[in-house]
Formats: structure tokens, sequence, C-alpha cells
């Protein structure tokens, strides 16, 4: 027997009611290991408005590449504001498997939820300077000029990264078809 | 990847586009230029698991959240979760949301006319059982205007939102009502070409679950991406 999925709809403009209860922007415990990390952006629209209820879904490995073990689910829920901006801390994740075979660079997938999207973006956070971006194949797949828009930079101190979310225009964050 | 396997690609006209001119808030949110296509490597083929001690029995009642009993017609909301090979999606979570009796949500941005309800908050969550069943017991959502475009009202809906076993399986969707009127004229329901996709957001109404003298029945399944013709590798 062969079914179809169902129709995505938007999660509208009171998604809060409903998805809020879970809110995860603290996504290692203490005792998880790994690079501690925060990352904070802003949703920006088609105007340059920030954008006030988007809502973002993280999805990562832990440190070691490895997704959902006991202690590191890996999994965040974070809303925008008032000023369109969300933060959350975790842990670095760790390289896991990806195209034939081969290790990916370490990244973070995003799924991002608002009023006026129909179904969800899809998109990813990589980390500036890690050598393994070099040879990333998904990065690979993104003309070299947009690659800028999924990667996480250094501001101020030391693990304090930033990464916005541009939704339309020259600087329009790269979203993938999954 | 070898031996993971893949999910499916909708089938064309299932899915909606994200630039659709009828609901006009998708003008200034939809990306602009191409997707990437993304191969479904380990990151997509995987997903977050919720338990037990995150949902609440008392979570899927969406009546006796407060002092008192919400106003509006009581309903019962159940169905099945299964993947498109038809098999039963289990423990997974789903979550719902929803305007009051009256078309009114308690949030600071509704600005509609309509009465607040203190006894009905509109949300609830539960996992699905063994079998992928969920069940909710709830209240009729009222229609409420929007202003999309003038004299703009959406039918009365349930969000419903779902993560299943993979990053790529998660849907946000809405659950609609049989034989209401508002239905042709609402782009959100008719963001799809495909007829029988819009027809399977619509609940059906349900003696069998209808409980004698308390509420009516309404069942509503809902389809996550399967896996394609390649076997996914199965983990005991």
């Amino acid at each position: 027997m062969s079914l179809h999925a169902t129709t995505s709809q938007t999660v509208g403009p009171y998604l809060h009611i409903g998805m809020t209860w879970l809110i995860i922007d603290k996504l290692a415990p203490r005792k998880v290991a790994g690079e501690r990390i925060s990352i904070a952006g802003r949703v920006i629209d088609g105007d340059g408005k920030p954008v006030t209820d988007a809502l973002l879904e993280i999805w990562q490995a832990d440190a070691r590449g490895n997704y959902g073990k006991p202690g590191f689910r890996g999994f965040g829920r974070v809303a925008t504001d008032a000023k369109g901006a969300f933060k959350f801390t975790t842990i670095k994740p760790g390289r896991v498997a990806g195209p034939g075979g081969q290790l990916q660079a370490p990244h973070i997938a995003v799924n991002i939820f608002m009023r006026g999207l129909l179904k969800q973006l899809v998109t990813r956070i990589y980390f500036a300077d890690d050598p393994a971006n070099a040879e990333d194949k998904v990065l690979e797949l993104v003309p070299a000029q947009r690659r800028a828009t999924l990667i996480a930079r250094q501001v101020g101190k030391r693990g304090a990264l930033q990464w916005d979310v541009i939704l339309q225009g020259r600087d329009e964050t790269v979203f993938f078809d999954c | 990847m070898a031996g993971l396997g893949s999910y499916r690609r909708p089938l064309p006209g299932t899915q909606p586009d994200y630039l659709f001119a009828p609901y006009a808030s998708t003008l200034k949110r939809a990306p602009t230029r191409p997707l990437v296509m993304l191969p479904q490597t380990l990151t997509e083929l995987t997903g977050p698991v919720f338990g037990r001690d995150e949902v609440k029995p008392g979570d899927a009642d969406l009546t006796r959240q407060h002092k008192g009993e919400p106003i509006g017609e009581r309903i019962i909301v159940s169905g099945r979760v299964l993947d498109e090979n038809a098999r039963p999606v289990p423990h997974t979570l789903v979550e719902i949301w929803q305007a009051n009796s009256a078309g009114r949500y308690p949030h600071r941005t509704d600005q509609h006319d309509a009465p607040a309800d203190p006894n009905f908050t509109g949300c609830g969550r539960v996992l699905t059982d063994n079998n992928g069943g969920y069940r909710f017991v709830s209240i009729k959502p009222g229609a409420y205007p929007w202003r999309n475009h003038p004299n703009a009202w959406r039918p009365a809906h349930i969000h419903f939102s779902l993560f299943g076993p993979a990053f790529v399986t998660r849907l946000v969707t809405q659950m609609y009502f049989p034989g209401d009127p508002l239905l042709p004229y609402d782009p959100m329901f008719n963001c799809v070409p495909d007829e029988g996709a819009r027809q399977r957001l619509i609940s059906a109404f349900d003696l069998d679950t209808t409980i004698p003298e308390i509420a009516l029945g309404y069942r509503f399944n809902i389809i996550l991406r399967g896996p394609g013709e390649t076997p996914m590798e199965r983990k005991s």
C-alpha cells in the first residue's frame, strides 16, 4: 500500500501557543563533553525587517559525531524575539558520515517555521575556519559565492558565534531541498 | 548514503511551493534563489526522540487545563500517524494548537473582537501509541477573520506538528472540518493543486469515536514521509 505525505501547512502567527512549551535553548548540560559555543542571530525578511514570529529547530550530533546518544539528544528549539533575534548554546558537533562514506564537516541542521512559510525552510550551520569545510560534499553543492551564508562566525569572545537567516535578496541564506 | 536508503520525494502537486501569491505573507518570506538539492545524509535520516517524562497524559485533554470547562462543542480528535508505506509511526510527538470556540487565540497579536475563554488555552500534545494512534479531547475551534484579502476568514482548523523518525519527516499541517463553507475561499487550504491532497486535510466525522451525550468524534490520519524503494536499514 502506498500513501502520500500529508500536505504541509503554515504554523501561522500563533505558533507560540502550541510550540513554546518546549523551548530548548541550552542543548548541552554541563556534563556533556565538547567545545562550548553559543549561536546568536536574527531572521530578516525581504523588506529587511526582523521576523518576530519565527521558530528555529536545531538537530546536531555530539562532539564525537553521534546522533541521539544518551545524555545528549542534540535537539533544540528557539523562537525569535521582538527584534527578530534568537540565541542558543550547545557544543560544537563532531563529524558525521556523509555522501560516499566521506565524513562531513561539523554542521548543525536547522528547520525554520514561521507565518508565511507553507512548509519549513531547511538550512545548515557550519563553522568558520574549520579545515573540514574545504572537503565537505554538501558545501560543494552550494555555489561558492553563497557558502558564507551557511557559516557561523566568531564575534567577540571565543565560542560566541553569529549566524543570521536572510530570507530574501542579495545575501539570501542558502536553503536546501531534501 | 550507502545502506541507509532515503525518504521519498513528494508526489507532484501534493506539497506547497514556498511562494504562493494568494497567501500574501509568502511574498516577503519565500526564498527567491533556487533551493540546493541536499542528499539525505545521516543528519537528515536521524531525528530527536521525546519521552513520556515530557508529555503527561492530561496534555491530550484541552478541556481540562483550567478550573472550569471551556465553552464550545466538545470534540474527540483521533487518528493514526502512518508513513507512506502505511506503517504506523509509534511513540512520536504530536503537538496541536487551535483557537477557542469563538475563533480567538490567547495570543498578544490576536486582535479579533471575539470573546476570550479563560478556561481554554488551545494547546495539547501526545505521543502516539504502538500503532501510531493518537487521541485528543478538545472543543471545536471557531472560524476567524484575517487580513490576507478583503473579507478573509480562516475555516475552523487545528494546527498539528509532528516529528516522525527523521529530520526529513518533520511535518506541520492543519486539520479542517467536513462541510466547512469557508474551505473554497481559503488560500492555505488551497495551496496545492492536487484535489486529493487537499481533501486529505479534512477530518471525517466519526460516529464510532463519538461519545454519547458527551462529544463528537472526528478522525484525522496523518501521513509522514516514508522510506523509498531502497529498504531502510532498520535498527531493532
